[in-house]
């Protein structure tokens, strides 16, 4: 479904992604692990068109066809069937709860698709529905993220991609959302995961890959990794 | 007495704040103080003027052609004066926006001469009528009505809808809204275009209420509506018409009281810009300005 071919992302003259290569097949969840810096993000923001890199990335929508990524902006992945769920969250703290996701689901035009998406939004973040007419702002860390991982999922994506979606959260709270991760993946839906929670990430993911130093080092199952000496000892603490 | 000053005071005072809206809107978004907006409402009292006093077409014709006229002039100025610099440093922006004001002024003389144009106002909205015992015509009540179904409609249109929904998203974080799938430039264009549109109202009903145009015309109007965004709070559309009510009731309240300082009422205006910034920057309806995390 995601090809990326010889990818590599440019800040001036700072090179933070050194022409990786990896592939995503449909229905998985593939995550990229590896260390704050080793450019993990910028792979993710490549893909979603946030910065233009060099190499390719074909997307295969869900017609089989496929379609070059690579200088498309940001606004045109929606529509193809891509959402990000960005670092930090990002939620729009003056809009509400439902602000925030009827926002995601912009590019549809159909009334009663878009309340369908956000029973099912609802359905699986019953907190949220809670907390619905609240705004984005007075919400708690754990339920932020949970409102940016809803809010991607309401234009109905093929390819759900998640930008460290356990970044500040509570243990607890990052088994609750991994546990959604998990669910939406059931549904049919691709993930691409981009984690420092490498233990978290590797327990759900079919395929992984580690990124050091815009590398890419290992790759294997999510298994093999989890049990593998090296990530033991550079990721999960010994 | 007093509510003949009252009423006066709501009339200039709610053309302030149709003006300020554009400001407000615009700055909103791009953090762009958009000095040419002042004489988009000038292209707006000119475009009425000709086409009606010129070309002799019903005011409510006229007034459609220079709505659209102006809509499109302001939509123009976005595309190739602000839309190239839109990664540039906001300074760019700026420098450009005063370029555009200057380059639409001058341009107006070169076009329709310096001279100014009297308007002749329709007799319909100038006949008195009395009320108790305020004398008033009939378009010293049509102005604020005007601006108030406009907010009103404005205020629908941000809180009710899809491109407000996205409007609003845009002005807290472009990259997120992006990534939702809105395309930011036709949003931005869409604002340039409501902006736009409510100066050229104003400038229409500035030209029936002091019947003449003139090319610099938009300067002093513009810079008053500006105060009165940032009275209001820069950014919020109610603030916007608040803060011009408000000017409205400074300038006509302190001539009306103290008819000796008549000459200071411009200077009244800047001392409320000054006072404002002074004692509470954001503005009446202003946010805490944060730090976005």
């Amino acid at each position: 479904m995601l090809e990326i071919k010889d990818l590599s992302v440019w800040y001036g003259g700072i090179n933070a992604v050194k022409g990786i290569s990896l592939s995503i097949k449909r229905g998985e969840i593939v995550t990229l692990i590896g260390a704050n810096g080793a450019g993990k993000s910028s792979a993710i923001r490549a893909v979603a068109g946030l910065v233009k890199p060099r190499g390719s990335i074909v997307y295969t929508d869900k017609d089989g066809k496929d379609i070059e990524l690579v200088g498309k902006a940001p606004e045109a992945m929606v529509k193809l069937g891509i959402a990000l769920s960005p670092e930090g969250r990002k939620i729009l703290p003056h809009l509400t709860v439902e602000e925030n996701l009827l926002l995601g689901a912009y590019t549809l035009d159909d009334r009663a698709v878009v309340a369908e998406n956000l029973e099912h939004a609802y359905a699986l973040f019953p907190r949220l529905k809670e907390r619905r007419s609240q705004t984005g702002g007075t919400l708690s860390g754990g339920e932020q993220q949970m409102l940016a991982v809803a809010r991607a999922m309401m234009s109905n994506p093929d390819l759900l991609m998640l930008d460290e979606p356990s970044l500040g959260l509570a243990p607890i709270l990052v088994d609750e959302v991994f546990k959604r991760i998990t669910d939406i993946n059931k549904e049919g839906r691709t993930i691409l995961l981009v984690e420092q929670n490498a233990f978290a990430a590797l327990r759900i993911a079919h395929k992984a890959y580690v990124l050091e130093v815009g590398n890419i080092t290992l790759e294997g199952t999510g298994h093999d990794l989890l049990n593998n000496d090296k990530v033991r000892e550079a990721y999960l603490g010994g | 007495m007093f509510m003949q000053h009252f009423i006066n005071a709501i009339g200039l005072g709610s053309l302030y704040g149709l003006i300020a809206i554009g400001y407000t809107m615009v700055y909103g978004i791009l953090r762009l103080i958009n000095f040419a907006h002042g004489d988009i409402f000038m292209l707006g009292a000119y475009f009425i003027f000709f086409a009606t006093i010129s070309h002799g077409l019903p005011w409510a014709v006229g007034a459609m052609i220079a709505i659209a006229g102006a809509t499109f002039c302001g939509l123009l100025v976005d595309r190739i004066a602000y839309r190239p610099l839109r990664n540039a440093p906001r300074i760019s922006a700026l420098i450009s926006a005063i370029g555009v004001s200057f380059f639409i002024e001058n341009f107006t003389v070169v076009v329709f001469s310096g001279m100014p144009r009297p308007v002749v106002q329709p007799a319909a909205l100038m006949a008195p009528i009395t009320i108790g015992s305020v004398r008033l015509v009939p378009l010293a009540l049509m102005v604020p009505a005007i601006a108030f179904i406009l907010v009103a409609a404005l205020l629908w249109m941000l809180y009710g809808t899809k491109p407000g929904l996205a409007m609003r998203a845009i002005s807290y974080d472009i990259e997120t809204t992006r990534l939702m799938g809105v395309s930011v430039d036709k949003i931005i264009a869409l604002t340039f275009a409501i902006g736009s549109a409510l100066a050229a109202v104003a400038g229409i009903l500035w030209a029936l209420r002091y019947p003449r145009v003139e090319p610099f015309m938009g300067i002093m109007p513009g810079f008053k509506a500006f105060i009165a965004a940032v009275f209001g709070g820069i950014g919020s559309v109610p603030g916007a018409m608040i803060g011009g009510i408000v000017l409205g009731f400074v300038e006509i309240m302190s001539v009306a009281f103290f008819p000796t300082l008549s000459g200071y009422r411009d200077a009244f205006a800047f001392l409320l810009l000054v006072v404002i910034l002074l004692w509470k920057p954001t503005g009446l309806m202003g946010g805490k300005l944060e730090d976005k995390i």
